[in-house]
Protein backbone atom coordinates (compact mmCIF):
# COMPACT_ATOMS: atom_id res chain seq x y z
CA UNK A 1 0.00 0.00 0.00
CA UNK A 2 1.36 3.61 -1.10
CA UNK A 3 1.26 6.57 1.10
CA UNK A 4 0.65 8.64 -1.47
CA UNK A 5 1.47 13.14 -0.72
CA UNK A 6 -1.19 15.17 -1.83
CA UNK A 7 -0.05 18.08 -2.73
CA UNK A 8 -2.95 19.61 -0.82
CA UNK A 9 -3.91 17.61 1.53
CA UNK A 10 -1.06 15.85 2.98
CA UNK A 11 -0.23 12.04 2.83
CA UNK A 12 -2.82 9.77 2.31
CA UNK A 13 -3.76 6.18 2.05
CA UNK A 14 -3.37 5.03 -2.06
CA UNK A 15 -7.13 3.89 -1.31
CA UNK A 16 -8.11 7.48 -1.56
CA UNK A 17 -6.88 8.01 -5.16
CA UNK A 18 -7.13 6.84 -8.96
CA UNK A 19 -4.56 6.48 -11.69
CA UNK A 20 -4.34 8.77 -14.36
CA UNK A 21 -1.35 7.19 -16.19
CA UNK A 22 1.25 8.94 -17.88
CA UNK A 23 1.88 12.37 -17.27
CA UNK A 24 2.72 15.04 -19.99
CA UNK A 25 1.05 13.24 -23.01
CA UNK A 26 0.58 16.41 -25.32
CA UNK A 27 -3.02 16.34 -27.78
CA UNK A 28 -1.53 16.57 -31.26
CA UNK A 29 -2.07 20.58 -32.37
CA UNK A 30 -3.57 19.09 -35.73
CA UNK A 31 -5.69 16.33 -34.98
CA UNK A 32 -7.55 16.35 -38.37
CA UNK A 33 -4.11 15.62 -40.29
CA UNK A 34 -2.80 12.78 -38.01
CA UNK A 35 -3.52 9.33 -40.04
CA UNK A 36 -4.76 6.11 -37.85
CA UNK A 37 -1.65 5.29 -37.17
CA UNK A 38 -0.32 8.04 -35.83
CA UNK A 39 -3.89 8.97 -33.90
CA UNK A 40 -3.52 5.15 -32.39
CA UNK A 41 0.08 5.81 -31.15
CA UNK A 42 -1.05 9.17 -29.69
CA UNK A 43 -4.20 7.71 -27.69
CA UNK A 44 -2.14 4.14 -27.01
CA UNK A 45 1.11 3.53 -26.97
CA UNK A 46 3.19 4.13 -23.96
CA UNK A 47 6.64 3.66 -23.53
CA UNK A 48 6.03 1.55 -20.05
CA UNK A 49 9.86 2.47 -19.17
CA UNK A 50 11.13 0.69 -16.09
CA UNK A 51 12.23 3.22 -13.61
CA UNK A 52 10.75 6.24 -13.02
CA UNK A 53 7.77 7.55 -14.50
CA UNK A 54 6.06 10.84 -14.18
CA UNK A 55 1.91 10.18 -13.98
CA UNK A 56 -0.90 11.81 -13.29
CA UNK A 57 -2.90 11.39 -10.08
CA UNK A 58 -5.91 12.03 -8.73
CA UNK A 59 -7.45 12.74 -5.38
CA UNK A 60 -11.08 11.17 -5.69
CA UNK A 61 -12.08 10.25 -2.36
CA UNK A 62 -10.27 13.32 -0.85
CA UNK A 63 -9.75 17.21 -2.49
CA UNK A 64 -10.51 15.45 -5.99
CA UNK A 65 -7.37 17.41 -7.51
CA UNK A 66 -5.04 16.08 -10.18
CA UNK A 67 -1.37 16.39 -9.50
CA UNK A 68 1.62 14.51 -10.55
CA UNK A 69 3.90 11.98 -9.15
CA UNK A 70 7.47 10.78 -10.11
CA UNK A 71 7.84 7.63 -9.18
CA UNK A 72 9.62 4.55 -9.24
CA UNK A 73 7.91 1.56 -10.95
CA UNK A 74 10.42 -0.81 -9.80
CA UNK A 75 10.56 -0.07 -6.11
CA UNK A 76 7.65 2.10 -5.61
CA UNK A 77 9.82 5.45 -4.06
CA UNK A 78 7.57 8.34 -4.91
CA UNK A 79 10.91 11.05 -5.72
CA UNK A 80 8.67 14.08 -6.14
CA UNK A 81 5.42 15.50 -6.40
CA UNK A 82 4.46 18.35 -7.91
CA UNK A 83 0.73 19.99 -9.30
CA UNK A 84 -0.89 20.20 -12.35
CA UNK A 85 0.85 22.99 -14.96
CA UNK A 86 4.27 22.99 -13.01
CA UNK A 87 7.38 21.80 -14.41
CA UNK A 88 8.40 18.47 -13.82
CA UNK A 89 11.33 18.26 -11.29
CA UNK A 90 14.90 16.98 -11.30
CA UNK A 91 14.81 13.36 -10.80
CA UNK A 92 17.89 10.74 -10.31
CA UNK A 93 18.29 8.35 -12.98
CA UNK A 94 17.68 4.93 -13.16
CA UNK A 95 19.47 2.34 -15.22
CA UNK A 96 17.40 -0.73 -14.17
CA UNK A 97 18.19 -3.71 -16.83
CA UNK B 1 -36.45 23.35 -4.10
CA UNK B 2 -38.19 21.06 -2.39
CA UNK B 3 -40.67 21.95 0.87
CA UNK B 4 -39.37 21.44 4.30
CA UNK B 5 -41.75 19.38 5.35
CA UNK B 6 -41.37 16.96 2.68
CA UNK B 7 -37.18 16.28 4.07
CA UNK B 8 -36.78 13.00 4.45
CA UNK B 9 -33.70 11.13 6.31
CA UNK B 10 -31.95 8.27 4.54
CA UNK B 11 -31.77 6.74 8.15
CA UNK B 12 -35.66 7.46 8.89
CA UNK B 13 -36.34 3.89 8.29
CA UNK B 14 -34.28 2.53 11.12
CA UNK B 15 -36.50 4.40 14.33
CA UNK B 16 -32.92 5.91 16.08
CA UNK B 17 -35.10 8.50 17.91
CA UNK B 18 -36.68 5.42 19.48
CA UNK B 19 -33.74 3.31 20.31
CA UNK B 20 -32.38 6.57 21.53
CA UNK B 21 -30.77 6.60 25.39
CA UNK B 22 -29.72 9.24 28.08
CA UNK B 23 -26.10 8.32 29.00
CA UNK B 24 -27.82 7.60 32.82
CA UNK B 25 -30.21 5.57 31.51
CA UNK B 26 -27.86 4.01 29.45
CA UNK B 27 -24.80 3.43 32.67
CA UNK B 28 -27.67 1.36 34.68
CA UNK B 29 -28.57 -1.07 31.81
CA UNK B 30 -25.63 -1.46 29.82
CA UNK B 31 -22.54 -0.58 31.56
CA UNK B 32 -23.10 -2.36 35.27
CA UNK B 33 -20.37 -4.41 34.97
CA UNK B 34 -17.98 -2.39 32.78
CA UNK B 35 -16.16 0.77 32.73
CA UNK B 36 -18.91 3.34 32.44
CA UNK B 37 -16.24 5.44 30.67
CA UNK B 38 -16.10 2.88 28.30
CA UNK B 39 -18.17 2.64 24.40
CA UNK B 40 -19.79 4.37 21.82
CA UNK B 41 -22.69 6.76 21.16
CA UNK B 42 -23.93 7.32 17.79
CA UNK B 43 -26.70 9.51 16.53
CA UNK B 44 -27.92 10.81 13.18
CA UNK B 45 -28.01 15.05 12.75
CA UNK B 46 -30.11 14.89 9.66
CA UNK B 47 -31.25 17.99 8.00
CA UNK B 48 -28.49 20.10 7.73
CA UNK B 49 -28.05 22.82 4.76
CA UNK B 50 -25.31 21.88 2.95
CA UNK B 51 -23.90 24.60 0.67
CA UNK B 52 -21.25 23.96 -1.83
CA UNK B 53 -18.76 26.81 -2.56
CA UNK B 54 -16.62 27.46 -5.28
CA UNK B 55 -14.16 30.30 -6.41
CA UNK B 56 -10.76 31.62 -6.08
CA UNK B 57 -9.62 31.52 -2.87
CA UNK B 58 -7.02 34.93 -2.23
CA UNK B 59 -9.29 37.03 -4.92
CA UNK B 60 -10.09 39.95 -2.53
CA UNK B 61 -13.64 40.55 -4.07
CA UNK B 62 -14.54 36.94 -3.60
CA UNK B 63 -12.57 36.53 0.13
CA UNK B 64 -14.23 39.70 1.35
CA UNK B 65 -18.01 39.14 -0.20
CA UNK B 66 -17.80 35.32 1.54
CA UNK B 67 -16.69 36.36 4.63
CA UNK B 68 -19.17 39.47 4.61
CA UNK B 69 -21.96 37.05 3.90
CA UNK B 70 -20.72 34.40 5.90
CA UNK B 71 -19.56 36.18 8.76
CA UNK B 72 -16.22 34.69 8.87
CA UNK B 73 -13.24 34.23 6.49
CA UNK B 74 -12.84 31.70 3.75
CA UNK B 75 -10.94 28.67 5.78
CA UNK B 76 -7.26 28.40 3.19
CA UNK B 77 -5.40 26.22 5.39
CA UNK B 78 -6.35 22.52 3.87
CA UNK B 79 -8.41 20.16 5.92
CA UNK B 80 -9.52 22.81 8.28
CA UNK B 81 -12.99 24.48 8.85
CA UNK B 82 -13.98 27.94 10.45
CA UNK B 83 -16.98 29.02 11.93
CA UNK B 84 -17.98 32.65 13.55
CA UNK B 85 -19.55 30.74 16.87
CA UNK B 86 -18.33 27.94 18.71
CA UNK B 87 -21.50 26.18 19.25
CA UNK B 88 -22.10 22.59 17.86
CA UNK B 89 -25.29 23.90 15.66
CA UNK B 90 -23.31 26.92 14.83
CA UNK B 91 -22.69 27.61 10.88
CA UNK B 92 -19.36 26.00 9.79
CA UNK B 93 -16.70 25.99 6.86
CA UNK B 94 -15.24 23.30 5.66
CA UNK B 95 -12.08 23.38 3.51
CA UNK B 96 -12.82 20.35 0.50
CA UNK B 97 -10.08 21.63 -1.78
CA UNK B 98 -7.99 24.67 -2.83
CA UNK B 99 -11.23 26.39 -4.81
CA UNK B 100 -13.96 24.45 -2.76
CA UNK B 101 -15.69 24.48 0.17
CA UNK B 102 -18.99 23.62 1.88
CA UNK B 103 -20.89 25.80 4.19
CA UNK B 104 -22.90 23.64 6.92
CA UNK B 105 -25.20 25.51 8.27
CA UNK B 106 -28.09 24.06 10.93
CA UNK B 107 -30.79 26.54 9.24
CA UNK B 108 -32.17 26.21 5.93
CA UNK B 109 -29.73 25.09 2.60
CA UNK B 110 -31.49 27.00 -0.24
CA UNK B 111 -31.49 29.86 1.66
CA UNK B 112 -27.51 30.20 2.25
CA UNK B 113 -27.69 29.45 -1.11
CA UNK B 114 -29.52 32.57 -2.50
CA UNK B 115 -27.79 34.30 0.24
CA UNK B 116 -24.25 33.44 -1.16
CA UNK B 117 -25.03 34.06 -4.89
CA UNK B 118 -26.72 37.34 -3.79
CA UNK B 119 -23.22 37.96 -2.41
CA UNK B 120 -21.14 36.64 -5.21
CA UNK B 121 -23.29 38.50 -8.08
CA UNK B 122 -21.20 38.82 -11.19
CA UNK B 123 -18.47 37.16 -9.87
CA UNK B 124 -16.65 34.16 -10.88
CA UNK B 125 -17.93 31.74 -8.43
CA UNK B 126 -20.71 28.67 -8.24
CA UNK B 127 -22.67 28.10 -5.39
CA UNK B 128 -25.16 25.21 -5.18
CA UNK B 129 -27.05 23.92 -2.50
CA UNK B 130 -26.25 20.33 -1.60
CA UNK B 131 -28.88 19.67 1.46
CA UNK B 132 -30.22 17.01 0.36
CA UNK B 133 -27.26 14.79 -0.93
CA UNK B 134 -26.09 13.62 2.75
CA UNK B 135 -26.87 12.88 5.93
CA UNK B 136 -24.52 13.35 8.94
CA UNK B 137 -23.67 10.98 11.70
CA UNK B 138 -22.07 11.98 15.01
CA UNK B 139 -20.40 9.50 16.81
CA UNK B 140 -18.69 9.92 19.92
CA UNK B 141 -16.98 8.32 23.00
CA UNK B 142 -13.84 7.09 24.47
CA UNK B 143 -13.51 4.85 22.09
CA UNK B 144 -14.89 6.59 18.97
CA UNK B 145 -11.55 6.91 17.25
CA UNK B 146 -10.95 3.28 17.24
CA UNK B 147 -14.34 2.59 15.95
CA UNK B 148 -13.22 4.60 12.99
CA UNK B 149 -9.99 3.55 12.28
CA UNK B 150 -11.76 0.13 11.37
CA UNK B 151 -12.78 1.65 8.45
CA UNK B 152 -11.12 4.82 7.35
CA UNK B 153 -7.76 4.83 6.65
CA UNK B 154 -7.23 8.31 7.75
CA UNK B 155 -4.37 9.22 10.93
CA UNK B 156 -7.22 9.61 13.12
CA UNK B 157 -4.20 10.70 15.82
CA UNK B 158 -4.55 14.09 17.88
CA UNK B 159 -1.47 15.23 15.61
CA UNK B 160 -3.18 14.78 12.32
CA UNK B 161 -6.86 15.77 12.81
CA UNK B 162 -8.20 17.33 16.35
CA UNK B 163 -11.36 19.59 16.64
CA UNK B 164 -11.94 21.72 14.13
CA UNK B 165 -10.80 19.94 11.65
CA UNK B 166 -12.21 17.66 8.89
CA UNK B 167 -11.07 15.66 6.30
CA UNK B 168 -12.42 14.07 3.30
CA UNK B 169 -11.92 10.15 3.11
CA UNK B 170 -13.55 6.83 2.97
CA UNK B 171 -15.11 4.75 5.61
CA UNK B 172 -15.47 1.06 5.00
CA UNK B 173 -15.28 2.24 1.49
CA UNK B 174 -18.15 4.56 1.23
CA UNK B 175 -16.97 8.16 0.73
CA UNK B 176 -17.60 10.71 3.60
CA UNK B 177 -16.02 14.17 5.04
CA UNK B 178 -15.29 13.28 8.77
CA UNK B 179 -15.26 16.92 10.59
CA UNK B 180 -13.29 16.49 14.44
CA UNK B 181 -16.15 18.70 16.92
CA UNK B 182 -14.38 18.06 20.19
CA UNK B 183 -11.09 16.37 21.30
CA UNK B 184 -10.38 14.06 23.74
CA UNK B 185 -10.75 15.95 26.66
CA UNK B 186 -13.89 18.26 25.10
CA UNK B 187 -16.34 19.77 27.56
CA UNK B 188 -19.26 18.16 25.28
CA UNK B 189 -17.65 14.18 25.43
CA UNK B 190 -20.02 13.24 27.50
CA UNK B 191 -18.36 9.64 27.08
CA UNK B 192 -14.82 11.07 27.41
CA UNK B 193 -13.71 10.41 23.69
CA UNK B 194 -13.30 12.71 21.04
CA UNK B 195 -17.11 13.45 18.51
CA UNK B 196 -16.50 13.45 15.37
CA UNK B 197 -19.19 14.90 12.65
CA UNK B 198 -19.60 11.97 9.49
CA UNK B 199 -20.75 13.13 6.51
CA UNK B 200 -22.52 10.70 4.06
CA UNK B 201 -24.56 10.48 0.85
CA UNK B 202 -27.84 9.54 1.09
CA UNK B 203 -27.43 6.14 -0.48
CA UNK B 204 -24.57 5.04 1.17
CA UNK B 205 -26.08 6.03 5.27
CA UNK B 206 -28.25 2.97 5.80
CA UNK B 207 -25.00 0.54 4.87
CA UNK B 208 -22.70 2.90 7.27
CA UNK B 209 -24.97 3.54 9.81
CA UNK B 210 -25.18 -0.29 9.79
CA UNK B 211 -21.56 -1.22 9.36
CA UNK B 212 -20.46 1.23 12.22
CA UNK B 213 -23.61 -0.30 14.76
CA UNK B 214 -21.93 -3.83 14.33
CA UNK B 215 -18.01 -2.67 14.37
CA UNK B 216 -19.95 -0.59 17.73
CA UNK B 217 -21.12 -3.58 19.13
CA UNK B 218 -17.49 -4.75 20.75
CA UNK B 219 -17.51 -1.23 22.54
CA UNK B 220 -20.92 -1.04 23.88
CA UNK B 221 -23.58 1.61 21.84
CA UNK B 222 -25.27 3.77 22.83
CA UNK B 223 -27.96 5.60 20.58
CA UNK B 224 -27.90 8.99 20.95
CA UNK B 225 -31.10 12.01 19.50
CA UNK B 226 -28.77 14.29 18.17
ZN1 LIG C 1 -6.03 15.94 -1.71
Amino acid sequence: MLLIPCPYCGERDETEFSYGGEAHIERPKDPEKLSDAEWADYVFMRPNSKGILLERWVHSHGCRRWFNLARDTVTYKIHAVYRMGEKPPRVPKTDYV
Amino acid sequence: MGDSFLRHSPLAHLGLAARATEVSEFEATKFEADDAEAGVAMGERPYRGLVNLRGPAGDKAFDSAVEKALGVALPIEPNTTAGPGKNKDSLRVFWLGPDEWWVVTPGDGPAMADRLRTALAGQKAAVTDVSESRTCIHIRGARARDLLSKGCPLDLHPRMLSAGRCAQSLCAKAMVALHQTEDDSGDGAKEGGPAYDVYVLNSFAEYLWLWLEDAAREYGLRITAE
